[in-house]
């Protein structure tokens, strides 16, 4: 699906990585690990058309990811560092809104069930302003349970700030993905079981 | 793709509907320049007819830029705008559907405030009909060129003086034919010719830069 050649990124004067080479199939679930200041965030910002790689090229079904864009970006599911949760809006507007940008957009039914799923029943009618850390990302991962028919995750550091069993809540989500023929890569310090598939690694920064 | 831009504008006008006291700043601030003049240089009714189209055009440039600062930068704070460069419609139409809303919320109030303010100024009926087409067809571009400075300074250490830098001189142009269209209603000249190219304007900054605007918003989050 993801084909990755020769992906170099620099930051600043600093190599971060170089020569970077892979192809992700469907169904596989691949970590991206390594030091604070490895280059996790970045890899995965060049992955989904953020940023611009220094060296190589990142290839969806093929093509370019830069001459497909918004053809890719409906098939994309991004969860950033930032919750991109809006303060003022509550936690269903949340999600309705990054659904509809992403190009599913839900219905009522949909949205609430999507935040019942990551736990939020009681606070979906409450402005985002009033949710603790952890609650936002929360509403920002919903998204996934509500994301339709995109094939791809990409998620950064997705288990920080949850709780354990929001933790198992999002492990369940990403093997629903793979079993559907989705693949995820993420971020994480910590070694993270999911139940189905063997997990890929890359290390980056030696 | 319409469907995308209608939602970028419903959430932005809902988002100015919660923070009603950032879009009333603005306004007052064009209020409050606007009657300083008459305080400032004195009740002679002929000199402030004079003035007026310059004082309120002036007036209303500065308000408007001093919206800009809303326009991306809690998005980018907050990272939806991240989110937006990968929605699924081209980013030239969301920041057409952002500067839709944002004209609404702080270029629209500026029209329909204007004849309140073109009373301190003694300003004819007809002037004053022409001078709010002319807003009507400036602050729209106003809206749009502003658009380009305030996606390039995004994240830049004092942006909001830096933007104004940028654009200012971009709205030279708007200002000569918005207050050259008063001016001739005023002096019985016909004023086709100055909403004719303000018209115009428009209509090139809404073709060009929603895109170079796009352009900006990818440089700045890479």
């Amino acid at each position: 699906m993801l084909e990755v050649s020769d992906l170099g990124c620099v930051r600043g004067e600093r190599t971060l990585f170089g020569g970077l080479e892979f192809t992700l199939e469907p169904g596989t679930l691949l970590r991206v690990a390594g030091r604070n200041g490895s280059g996790k965030t970045s890899l995965l910002r060049i992955l989904c058309g953020l940023a611009l790689p220094a060296r190589g090229e990142v290839r969806w079904r093929g093509e370019p990811i830069r001459a497909l864009r918004e053809e890719f970006h409906r098939q994309l599911v991004y969860i950033g560092h930032a919750p991109a949760v809006k303060d003022d809006l509550t936690a269903r507007e949340n999600l309705e809104i990054a659904c509809a940008l992403g190009g599913a957009p839900v219905d009522g039914g949909t949205a609430a069930s999507a935040l019942d799923r990551v736990g939020l029943r009681e606070h979906a009618g409450l402005p985002a302003r009033f949710l603790s850390q952890g609650q936002r990302r929360r509403v920002s991962l919903a998204r996934l349970a509500a994301a339709g028919d995109s094939r791809l995750w990409i998620l950064d550091e997705p288990f920080t700030a949850l709780d354990t069993i929001a933790i198992g809540v999002v492990q369940e989500m990403i093997a629903g993905h793979l079993d559907a023929g989705g693949a995820v890569i993420f971020t994480s310090h910590q070694e993270v079981a999911v139940a189905t598939v063997s997990v890929f690694t890359i290390e980056l920064g030696g | 793709m319409f469907r995308v831009m209608r939602v970028v504008i419903g959430r932005d006008l809902l988002l100015a509907m919660r923070r009603r006291s950032d879009v009333a700043n603005a306004l007052l601030f064009f209020i409050i320049v606007a009657s300083l003049f008459p305080l400032g240089v004195g009740p002679e009714p002929n000199l402030l007819r004079t003035i007026a189209p310059g004082v309120i055009w002036v007036a209303a440039l500065l308000a408007s830029m001093l919206a800009l600062g809303r326009m991306f930068a809690s998005d980018y704070a907050d990272g939806t705008l991240e989110q937006m460069l990968l929605a699924s419609a081209p980013l030239g139409w969301i920041v057409v559907g952002k500067a839709i809303a944002h004209w609404l919320v702080s270029g629209l109030p500026l029209v329909v405030l204007a004849p309140v303010l073109a009373l301190q100024f003694d300003l004819a009926t007809d002037a004053l009909v022409v001078m709010m087409v002319s807003l009507v067809l400036g602050t729209p571009s106003l809206t749009l060129i502003g658009a380009i400075g305030a996606a390039l300074t995004l994240g830049v250490r004092g942006s909001g003086v830096l933007t104004s830098l940028l654009v200012l001189p971009l709205y030279v142009p708007v200002l000569i034919m918005g207050t050259g269209a008063v001016d001739a209603a005023a002096g019985g000249v016909t004023v086709q010719a100055h909403l004719l190219l303000l018209a115009a304007f428009l209509v090139f900054a809404g073709a060009f830069a929603p895109w170079a605007a796009a352009a900006a918003l990818r440089i700045s989050l890479d």
